[in-house]
């Protein structure tokens, strides 16, 4: 029996430390959500939205206007560039080149696209968009960003066209219609809530990315839509801030991670609900 | 009729191009970064080049070696911190956890692995980097750090609390999310009916994790380990603010060093001429070893489906 005590109790330890480390674990992740939105929170102030940057000796004064407005173009451009080609480019693989292998080929490719390392993304970007013109400019981060969603677009654009049951284009090819039609109002409009779902998630992962952007868009204090010269960033910012010596610059840091916190966890719950609806209807 | 049939042609000569576009971009950014670094990799030679430590701006040398060592042992270290806490998660999750609890616990953990890199950096410079410098660092320098050989290794030289250990630490605590959703999503895929034969056979509950479901799906686990272990390769920002990147032999796991990524987001913006270059080297290496990692991740995650 005392065979079955030593199973038991080796049991009971591993259970233990499973627990241990699930408690450990989660306890770590959240008190790092607290510490950024209590550290966030207590830094926000309205003069954040409607103030540019100021010097660090100016106390009390200064915001991310600047950052609010750069991050908002380039967002803008990196998504008119890649969410058209990646929503079309996953179109062709789930409908086109099921049986490919050129398509099985780039669809494993987007697929490893999606973990390229984003600061190797930025030096690419340096290379064909900032040396050849001479300085920093909001086009090289637009496009280093809409490189970042177009694999992200393209998979999950592909996998949600794949799972629209063949019966469905089957009807409307009866009824006469011709492919680029079926695929523009049957399988695009079945597939619609998920392809949204993705570039949901796609737009929650460029909200939050700095590594490609550092030598790229890199940063400015003035407050203009001119994406030839160099734009300023919320993610930029708060790298630059947070390493700063002074405390006004640190604390406005501390609001801007807040922001930036809030917003991409709300385009990823945003992203599931939207797939979560169409499931139950 | 005829409008339809190039109307048909139209649009998929255009939904065709754009797929190519993936395939054009990964080939041009090789290209590119291949033909960016091919300065350095002439003038150092591609084995100097690697084995070489020397990283001086003013006799404008540069080896790769210092951030290859750095970007290999923050990786190994937050692995072996992150790996078994990771898989603790999981197995919680998926043997133990009330029902109710598990969809909120993995919804969760998922949001977590989305929260951006540059926030984990920021809270590892201001919070984790100081409570280690306080509370980790005496205890291992006062016990690890007095041992006769490996000792200086453990003991703290510069204060700060920015270095090695640290960019680790907050490497760790960032896969640790990554890799518990994967797990928990291969061991429940494990089959419910190998299970109760387990338990049927009189097995306990962590017999049956070791030998029923952790055999199952350990190519699956294997493969989010490696796709973990990509993602710190690459990983900048949080990595940038608690590194140091200072270039100097690392004398302790407690002392500022630099890796890959951190030199290229510290340096690219100044860099010019053979140093430009050995940055792109950098960014090549990186690239590549990434790129490797993810096909092995890929067949491993894919063998089973």
């Amino acid at each position: 029996m005392s065979g079955l005590a030593a199973r038991k109790a080796w049991n009971l330890a591993a259970m233990a430390l499973a627990s241990l480390c699930a408690l450990a674990g989660l306890l770590l992740l959240a008190t790092i959500l607290r510490d950024v939105l209590a550290e966030g929170l207590g830094s926000l102030r309205l003069r954040l939205f409607t103030q540019d940057p100021a010097p660090p000796n100016m106390a009390g004064a200064g915001g991310l206007r600047s950052a609010f407005l750069g991050q908002g173009l380039l967002t803008l451009a990196a998504s008119a560039m890649g969410v058209p080609i990646g929503v079309l480019g996953g179109t062709y693989l789930a409908e086109y080149g099921r049986d490919s292998r050129i398509c099985r080929l780039i669809s494993t490719l987007s697929d490893m696209a999606v973990s390229i390392p984003s600061i190797v993304i930025g030096t690419f970007a340096y290379a064909i968009l900032v040396k050849p013109m001479g300085g920093f400019n909001g086009w090289a981060g637009a496009v280093a960003l809409a490189i970042i969603i177009l694999p992200i677009i393209v998979r999950t654009t592909e996998e949600m066209m794949t799972m629209v049951p063949w019966a469905l284009r089957e009807a409307a090819f009866a009824l006469g219609a011709p492919y680029c039609k079926v695929i523009t109002s049957i399988v695009w409009r079945s597939a619609m809530s998920g392809i949204f779902t993705g570039i949901l998630l796609a737009m929650a992962r460029v909200a939050g990315e700095t590594a490609p952007l550092l030598f790229t868009s890199f940063n400015s204090n003035f407050f203009r839509l001119d994406m030839s010269q160099a734009v300023p960033s919320l993610t930029v910012s708060i790298y630059q801030y947070a390493a700063s010596p002074y405390e006004g610059w640190v604390g406005l840091a501390w609001a801007a991670a807040f922001v930036v916190t809030v917003l991409v966890l709300m385009l990823n719950i945003l992203g599931r609900v939207v797939i979560r609806l169409r499931k139950r209807g | 009729m005829k409008g339809g049939i190039s109307k048909n042609l139209a649009f998929r000569c255009l939904t065709g191009l754009s797929s190519a576009s993936v395939l054009v971009v990964v080939a041009a950014m090789l290209a590119t970064l291949a033909w960016e670094s091919f300065p350095a990799l002439r003038h150092f030679g591609v084995l100097r080049f690697l084995s070489s430590s020397d990283w001086n701006y003013s006799t404008g040398t540069f080896g790769a070696l210092r951030p290859l060592a750095g970007t290999f042992l923050s990786t190994a270290l937050a692995l072996s911190v992150a790996v078994p806490v990771a898989l603790g998660m999981a197995v919680f999750l998926t043997e133990l956890c009330p029902h109710r609890l598990r969809a909120a616990i993995a919804a969760a953990l998922e949001l977590l692995a989305a929260i951006p890199s540059i926030i984990y950096g920021m809270w590892g410079l201001f919070v984790l980097a100081p409570f280690l410098e306080a509370h980790f660092q005496p205890l291992v320098s006062g016990t690890l750090g007095q041992l006769p050989v490996a000792g200086p290794f453990f003991r703290a030289r510069l204060a700060g609390g920015v270095n090695l250990f640290t960019a680790s630490m907050i490497l760790a605590v960032m896969i640790v999310p990554f890799i518990s959703s994967i797990a928990r999503e291969a061991m429940s895929q494990v089959p419910a009916m190998l299970r109760e034969s387990s338990y049927g056979l009189g097995a306990t509950r962590w017999e049956t994790i070791r030998w029923v479901v952790i055999p199952f799906s350990k190519m699956a686990l294997a493969g989010g380990v490696i796709l973990a272990m990509g993602r710190a390769l690459g990983e900048t920002m949080a990595v940038a603010y608690v590194i140091g990147n200072r270039h100097a032999a690392l004398d302790s796991i407690f002392s500022p060093y630099v890796t890959i990524t951190s030199v290229m987001a510290n340096e690219f913006n100044e860099a010019g001429g053979l140093q430009l270059s050995a940055l792109f080297s950098l960014a090549l290496i990186l690239f590549l070893a990434n790129f490797m990692a993810l096909s092995l991740a890929k067949r491993l995650l894919g063998g089973r489906r």
